[in-house]
């Protein structure tokens, strides 16, 4: 008897942990290149996505035989990888704080600034709370989402709210900006503090609100070629690249500041 | 072994087919008093798989700074997260139980067309990605959801709070509990029910007197699934009910949060925790069910 408990607990134990990670797939949509490619991988702050993989066309069609594999997760999650001995080539980072923990320890070399971000209201596209300022996240029966103290955007925001002195008593303290988007974008929350790159990758689905205060509080992205890059030649060319004109109009395009 | 198969919870199919009484399987399954023996290959397998699951919980419990422990897992935090997981736990695994113990006896004891399409759907949560699960719930409660508007009118908001974090645990955990019970239903047949209605007992009375003793183990290890799903809920949880100290954010969602903030020790030490408690609730269980 004893034992018909501990089966189906393993049973249910192997399905529960497997589920998630099914949630997760893969993230690798590169195509199989053959065998004459050379293949250069980037790890990058999730918040360059979509401007990343169209500096990787670009970089693609300029390099014929390069297959450059990206890899999107928040910077602290790529660091720890990183330092765990995942093959990457170049790192881009969200914000100094991380890129320095690769730059002490050896395996990152002369970062770059390539891009600035800084903050924005997002709310839904009807603005249900009708915010028009900063200091209207303080106010009670506002429903605001921002990101945890822990993050780099909830450090900003913190930031932001001591450099402005408005209090905000959040709502929910997400882990990453995308999980604030959501928020928004379902329409559970009033608002939301992100990055103004994120408001404009939202598109139609969330309304930025932009507060003349952001600016004090600017985000800098700094770029890396790794020590343990199996083509360091590359590598350092895809670095250029992401600073040199052609990456740095994508980036401007998507709302990033430059350095 | 075609017996314990039977009472998979996870393979309901098994049990359907197999609706012989458990006795008469036994003695099919046992054979006459030979001892069969285990293929020798199998226990390679077996030993890696073995490794496979230990291993990466013994690297935790090598990674923890034991010095600092006590006060990682006592910082305010690290309280608040634990206090909240095993309330919402309890909570959830209540609901399963009110709502899990009459569909599992329902899908059990009845027979229909479309009874398997009814059980697939219903179980669905079992395979579904938690995060879907959470999305699905948004979009049926959440304020622009299908009853927002009716819970409005009522004064009710249940994003960002405790409730939507119980009501995401429930969802993800019914299954376990009804898909464990149906088991226990179907392997206990219905012998003990016709002699208890034959002796004149209304259907109340056999339910309560005998359906339900009959399982209690089925049921115990059901609960305790359902508790352990809870416990570790994620992804459902951060899409529906979001993620705040004290009210929203559990034990999962917080070491997720360490993790991702650059304070790994924290997080493992809370993550050792988790499974104390975890293996805590199975031990429980296991006594619990052998005295039953």
């Amino acid at each position: 008897m004893k034992k018909s408990l501990v089966r189906p607990l393993f049973a249910a134990l192997a399905a529960a942990t497997l589920l998630p990670l099914s949630a997760c797939g893969s993230s690798d949509d590169s195509a199989s290149g053959g065998s004459d490619t050379t293949t250069l991988t980037v790890f990058a702050a999730a918040s360059l996505t979509d401007t990343f993989t169209e500096i990787k066309k670009e970089f693609e069609a300029a390099h014929p035989g390069v297959d450059v594999k990206l890899d999107f997760d928040g910077s602290s999650t790529l660091v720890s990888q990183i330092q765990g001995g995942a093959p990457a080539d170049v790192f881009a980072s969200a914000d100094t704080a991380n890129m320095d923990k690769l730059t002490q320890d050896g395996s990152a070399q002369a970062p770059k600034d390539f891009a600035t971000n800084v903050l924005e209201i997002a709310t839904p596209p009807d603005n249900p709370a009708h915010i028009t300022s900063f200091a209207d996240l303080g106010k009670s029966g506002v429903k605001v989402v921002v990101c945890a103290p822990e993050v780099p955007c909830g450090a900003a925001t913190q930031q932001m709210e001591q450099k402005t002195g408005v209090t905000i008593k959040p709502v929910s303290e997400e882990q990453s900006v995308t999980d604030v988007l959501g928020k928004i974008t379902s329409g559970e929350a009033d608002a939301g503090l992100v990055y103004v790159t994120d408001v404009t990758s939202a598109g139609d689905q969330v309304k930025g609100v932009p507060f003349p205060q952001s600016s004090k509080v600017v985000n800098t992205y700094p770029i890396a070629t790794l020590k343990d890059a199996k083509n360091a030649d590359l590598a350092e060319q895809f670095v250029d690249f992401v600073l040199g004109s052609d990456g740095q109009k994508v980036l401007k395009n998507a709302g990033f500041g430059q350095p | 072994m075609p017996v314990s198969a039977s009472r998979d919870p996870l393979d309901p199919a098994v049990s359907v087919r197999d609706r012989r009484p458990r006795r008469e399987r036994s003695a099919a399954a046992a054979g006459p008093g030979v001892d069969v023996g285990l293929p020798r290959w199998l226990w390679l397998p077996a030993a890696l798989g073995g490794v496979f699951v230990l291993l990466p919980l013994v690297a935790m419990v090598v990674r923890i700074h034991w010095a600092d422990f006590p006060a990682l897992i006592t910082s305010h935090e690290s309280v608040e997260a634990l206090t909240l997981s095993l309330k919402t736990a309890v909570a959830a695994v209540v609901i399963c139980l009110v709502l899990g113990i009459p569909m599992a006896v329902v899908l059990a004891r009845t027979d229909f067309r479309g009874q398997s399409l009814l059980r697939s759907l219903v179980l669905l949560p079992l395979v579904l990605p938690p995060v879907v699960s959470g999305m699905a719930l948004l979009y049926t409660f959440g304020r622009r959801g299908l009853l927002g508007h009716t819970l409005d009118v009522l004064g009710l908001s249940l994003s960002f709070t405790t409730a939507a974090v119980v009501m995401a645990q429930s969802f993800v955990a019914l299954p376990f509990l009804v898909i464990s019970l149906e088991g226990a239903l179907r392997s206990a047949g219905r012998r003990y029910d016709v002699v208890a209605a034959t002796l004149g007992a209304r259907p109340t009375t056999v339910f309560w007197r005998v359906t339900i003793p009959l399982v209690l183990p089925g049921l115990l290890s059901g609960a305790v699934l359902a508790f352990a799903r809870c416990l570790g809920e994620f992804g459902a949880t951060i899409t529906f009910a979001g993620s705040l100290e004290g009210t929203t954010r559990t034990m999962p969602i917080q070491i997720y949060l360490y993790n991702a903030g650059s304070d790994p020790d924290s997080a493992v030490a809370l993550s050792i925790v988790l499974v104390v408690v975890a293996v805590l609730v199975i031990g429980v269980a296991r006594v619990g069910r052998s005295a039953l």
